[in-house]
């Protein structure tokens, strides 16, 4: 048989073993980290959204473009977001003047259960309510509290779950400073 | 690398049976042999051939009908195995629950064991995976190798071949003949074999008549369908290709649908059925089954909206409805490539609670309040100078902290309230702390209270989200399976060989893949009609030799 | 006559014309070498009239429930298995116009006796359909299966007259002592046929009380006299037998009895009709194979796994992978019957490339066949009334 077809043929055998090794370790890969499988990483483009506050204003994601925003998703039943809510109405007191947006996202509750927490808490930064829980899908939000710091580019910088010292905000709220 | 040459003085390639060009025997183990073995028309297996890299070596083991034989068996195994107890997926683990303890507590010693041998999710495994990929290295290797030696002998097959090819055919038959005889014969067989939808190819004194030969290519053609269906399998893991989501939605809500962008679902009603009894046969209904009632129906009726910029999340202001549908089992609601289905349900969710304003002293009424639950109102008005205010609302009151309520869940599994109430007679108010079976009055006693009515409920609808965008993939795959195994499986391909040789004989020899009793009535139609020598199935009277010498004693 | 009556008398009639069916193929295979060629022949032609007359009233009383119960007959375990017992004689009746072998009628006949009084052991009333069998896809998918199936098991009923020929049934080797298992099993159903039907015609009911292992007290009735007790049952029916034993919560004793029972009754069973016989069953019933022709039934062996196994593979995977993506949004789950099908399939595939390539004809060919067929009623069986799934619909 000429060398050259026996060579052709090599290569072709490589190529298919190369690509059905390759198929399996794929597939076992992936199956193994299917838990892990997260839509929303760091780096990512923060997906827009658009939500009404409860003094009826409009808060769209894009309008904050240039601005670091922290979106801080909580619910009234959760005890940790309750801990954090007023550290971070303290740092956004000292931050609001400096181009940073922070707003709060509940988790589909009523206006009444809202207000009142807030107004309990004192508090001051917006609150808006996500009824249909669109945003909180979009940014792949489960265990409460969640927060989301979005650079003056509109990336996401950081992603934190779980109860988050005022300390720690601060030093989130300067990474994101314009 | 040896070559064989015939001594028709063909080359061929080593490891072959029977040559290429004239169909003689080339091993020493058929030219012995009463009938050649026709797999692959005796071309040489391209595997079996030369065996010098290791790649040739992983493709020669994969190649081995055996090995994949063996595969199949090792993966039949491991799927009755996987079957021995529930897999992960179904069994309840209950809220705190490990799965492993839930192994223990339902199957006990044997459970812990299933478990920790990793059966308990077995189609996931590693290893299960890796026997279904060398499955399809199998079906690739065996089929290149066989398909590529049987394609190219069949397309070149030569009309005439060696007395000694046809004389080890399973059927042979050959008689003298005079030469002008002879060429009747084979004038008549053209035309009869014509008859029968064969094939007819004549050279000099020599007559192929053949019919069916793609009955060969169904194997391969069933093969190239299992590597496509097990392609797009693979291919639903990678993102994007299959989204798999649920969704718990109550009556009345407006929910963003998990994994699809931009869609919003409304669920007007949930509705669970069962057969009444006019509706079931008069036996059954004197049956011990009748005894439950049996589920007619599970149904979500809903509508399907889209925002106008599906990039935007939360803007549900304008929507457009693209659908409304009667979601049942059977029959998921199917739009733009997505479909939800009707996986779940729960029954009687509050939803709202009624409450009388009454003088406790008095019992005397001022009006009733309706609480809705997911959106409870900051005032409630009841005329005539009496009022309720709501000051805290506790969806799953869980107790006090700290002499404040506590709610540890959204959802109103156990509402409770602090209502104000004015009346003509307090219109300073007066505080009650009211939640079911239990009212405090934390801030004095009171002269009114807020009497429980009664509740209103509502039902959840649990769907199920589905996009897979690899069932075209997979449909195309079983399509193909399906053609290739109906061709291999339902047409058999039949050759005749006739031949008149140069000392004055008729020779005679045909063969089939499979069916040979169906060739056989093909062979007694021509044999009589064109005056063919009578043949005989050499493998049949084999048997028969054999039968007579163990003679009759069974009896 | 009401039509669920109508129905009920057709599949007798049928039942009955298969057992007479099975004595005039008898007749056809019997007699000596040469002779009686045409008297056999006479007998075949009356053979195959009284199973097509069979036949025929089977599949009215298929069409007439059909009819009466608003779908598709194959909803429940008796209304399933006496389909499948009326498609193995159809498949038969279409093997044996192809290859007019009266032996294949003396024993698929049988096994579809057999499994039509299997079925009949079931509940027969007509249950309404719950909602994720409410599909056209139940009509498709459950009789391309059971086509599929039975075609299969007229492959098992030639490897099964090969092997009666070809086994010397008079020494003792491996291969004549699983010939008589296989018979054994066959008299284990004739076992838990009559000792069901028994106790059904004595109206034999004793009530017990459990605890299931949720821990919630359940109650069940038995019909045969109680062997094994079910886990902490209390006995609602003083006059009836005591259970031997308790069980654990995780064996469903009720069942447990019934096989105890059918094993019992049909081992006896088989010891007498060895002590009548004076010989194995196997050997007595050699002789009745004598006059095939091997080279044919290893070749309708083989037919019917090729006619079989396409129709198994369109009705049991395709059609059953369409539904399941309809009804449980999943083309695929990995339940119990799925995985069972799949195995079927599997174990098929590798005998087709067992005969192709490595030349497994003849005995480990109809082996092979038997084996097949295992698979099938275990399937059939043990998956629905064992292993818990979502297919398990029938009790």
């Amino acid at each position: 048989m000429p060398m050259e077809k026996k060579q052709k043929r090599l290569y072709l055998r490589i190529a298919i073993l190369a690509v059905l090794v390759a198929a399996i370790v794929y597939t076992i890969y992936t199956t193994a980290n299917k838990n892990d499988v997260k839509l929303l990483k760091v780096g990512d483009d923060a997906p827009n959204f658009s939500l009404v506050d409860l003094n009826g204003k409009t808060h769209k994601l894009s309008d904050y473009k240039g601005q670091g925003v922290l979106l801080n998703f909580w619910g009234t039943w959760c005890k940790p977001c309750k801990k954090e809510m007023p550290a971070i109405n303290d740092q956004y007191k000292e931050f609001k003047d400096q181009g940073i947006q922070i707003l709060g996202i509940n988790i589909a509750q009523s206006e009444l259960e809202v207000t009142s927490f807030t107004d309990k808490l004192g508090v001051e930064f917006p609150i808006v309510i996500d009824k249909t829980r669109s945003v909180m899908r979009a940014y792949n939000v489960d265990p409460l509290p969640a927060t989301i710091l979005i650079n003056k580019d509109g990336k996401i910088e950081n992603i934190i779950t779980g109860e988050m010292k005022e300390k720690e905000i601060n030093q989130y709220l300067n990474s994101i400073k314009p | 690398m040896k070559n064989i040459t015939c001594e028709c003085g063909h080359v061929n390639p080593e490891g072959t049976h029977l040559c290429e060009k004239c169909g003689r025997p080339l091993t020493e183990e058929e030219k012995h042999a009463k009938v050649v073995d026709m797999k692959y028309e005796g071309r040489a297996i391209r595997s079996k051939t030369y065996n010098k890299t290791i790649i040739d070596k992983i493709w020669n083991f994969f190649s081995s009908v055996k090995v994949g034989v063996s595969i199949i068996v090792i993966t039949l195994v491991a799927a009755a195995i996987g079957t021995f107890l529930p897999q992960v997926m179904y069994v309840n683990v209950m809220q705190g629950e490990d799965a492993k303890q839930a192994y223990i507590d339902n199957y006990g010693t044997f459970g812990k064991i299933y478990y920790n041998l990793g059966l308990s999710d077995i189609y996931s495994s590693w290893w299960f995976q890796t026997l279904i990929g060398m499955l399809a290295i199998s079906i690739i290797a065996a089929s290149i190798d066989r398909g590529v030696p049987l394609y190219k002998s069949l397309k070149n097959q030569r009309v005439k071949r060696h007395e000694s090819f046809m004389k080890r055919q399973r059927i042979f038959g050959e008689k003298e003949i005079a030469a002008d005889k002879a060429e009747e014969s084979l004038n008549l067989a053209e035309k009869k074999m014509k008859e029968l939808k064969y094939k007819v190819r004549r050279e000099d004194g020599v007559l192929l008549a053949e019919k069916n030969r793609f009955a060969r290519s169904g194997p391969y053609i069933n093969h190239v369908g299992l590597i496509i269906f097990l392609f797009g399998v693979m291919l639903r893991l990678m993102p994007g290709f299959y989204i798999d989501e649920s969704l718990w939605i109550r009556e009345g809500e407006t929910a963003s649908i998990p994994g699809m962008d931009g869609y919003y679902l409304h669920n007007n009603k949930f509705t669970f059925e069962t057969y009444k009894k006019e509706e079931q046969k008069q036996e059954f209904n004197q049956s011990k089954a009748a005894v439950n009632s049996i589920a007619k129906n599970y149904q979500s009726d809903v509508v399907l909206y889209q925002s106008k910029d599906e990039g935007i999340a939360g803007e549900t202001q304008d929507m457009k409805k693209v659908a409304h549908h009667a979601i049942q089992v059977n029959k998921p609601l199917k739009y733009d490539g997505y479909a939800l289905y009707q996986m779940d349900f729960k029954l009687n969710e509050l939803k709202a609670m009624n409450f009388n304003l009454v003088n406790k002293k008095t019992g005397k009424s001022l009006g009733e309040v309706d609480i809705d639950l997911t959106e409870p109102k900051k005032e409630y008005d009841l005329g005539s100078g009496s009022k309720v205010e709501v000051k805290g609302y506790y969806p799953t009151f869980s107790g006090f902290d700290d002499g404040e309520p506590q709610s540890d869940s959204p959802l109103p599994n156990n509402p409770a309230f602090i209502f104000k109430m004015y009346t003509p007679e307090t219109p300073k108010g007066e505080t009650s702390f009211v939640a079911i079976k239990q009212t405090l009055e934390p801030l004095g006693t009171t002269k009114y209270q807020m009497k429980f009515q009664n509740i209103e409920t509502r039902n959840v609808s649990g769907l199920t989200i589905r996009k897979d965008r690899t069932l075209p993939i997979l449909a195309i795959g079983g399509i193909i399976f399906m053609l290739g195994v109906v061709i291999g499986s339902y047409w058999s391909h039949r050759r005749l060989w006739l031949q008149r040789t140069n000392d004055g004989r008729l020779l005679l020899a045909a063969h089939t893949n499979k069916n040979w009793f169906s060739m056989k009535k093909d062979l007694d139609a021509v044999t009589t009609y064109a005056h063919l020598p009578l043949w005989v199935d050499q493998q049949e009277e084999d048997e028969k030799e054999m039968e007579e010498k163990e003679g009759d004693n069974t009896l | 006559m009401s039509l669920i009556d109508l129905s009920s008398t057709l599949l007798f009639i049928a039942f009955i014309a298969y057992l007479v069916g099975t004595l005039f193929f008898g007749g056809a295979v019997k007699g000596g070498k040469k002779d009686a060629s045409v008297s056999n022949k006479k007998w075949g032609t009356i053979a195959i009239t009284v199973t097509i007359i069979g036949f025929i009233a089977n599949l009215g009383y298929f069409i007439t429930r059909w009819i009466y119960s608003g779908h598709a007959p194959v909803s429940n375990m008796f209304e399933f298995t006496t389909a499948f017992g009326m498609f193995v004689v159809g498949a038969f009746i279409l093997i044996y116009f192809i290859y007019k072998l009266p032996s294949l009628g003396l024993f698929a006949l049988p096994i579809a006796i057999l499994i039509i009084a299997y079925a009949s052991m079931f509940p027969k009333e007509v249950t309404p359909l719950i909602p994720a069998l409410k599909s056209y896809w139940l009509t498709i998918h459950v009789i391309t299966a059971a086509m599929g199936e039975s075609i299969l098991a007229i492959s098992a009923v030639a490897g099964l007259i090969y092997l009666m020929k070809s086994v010397d049934t008079q020494k003792r080797t491996k291969s004549s002592i699983w010939l008589e298992i296989v018979m054994y099993a066959g008299v284990l159903v004739l076992g838990f046929v009559i000792v069901t039907t028994t106790f059904k015609l004595m109206d034999y009911n004793a009530d017990f009380t459990y605890v299931d292992k949720n821990g919630a007290t359940q109650e069940i009735t038995y019909n045969t006299p109680a062997l094994f007790g079910m886990h902490e049952y209390e006995m609602k029916s003083p006059d009836k037998m005591k259970p031997l034993a308790a069980m654990p919560a995780l064996v469903n004793a009720k069942k447990l009895t019934t096989v105890v029972w059918s094993i019992l009754f049909g081992s006896i069973l088989y010891i007498i009709i060895r002590l009548i016989l004076r010989k194995s069953i196997s050997r007595a019933i050699q002789p009745l194979t004598k006059r095939v022709n091997m080279q044919l039934l290893d070749e309708v062996g083989y037919r019917s796994v090729l006619i079989g196994f396409p129709v198994f593979s369109l009705g049991a995977l395709v059609f059953a992978m369409i539904w399941a993506q309809e009804a449980w949004s999943r083309f695929w789950g990995w339940d119990p019957k799925e995985v069972w099908a799949l195995i079927t399939w599997l174990f098929y595939a590798a005998f087709l490339h067992l005969r192709l390539s490595k030349g497994w004809q003849g005995q480990k060919s109809a082996w092979l066949a038997v084996i097949g067929f295992v698979i099938i009623m275990f399937n059939l069986v043990a998956v629905n009334l064992i292993i818990a799934g979502l297919h398990s619909y029938a009790g």
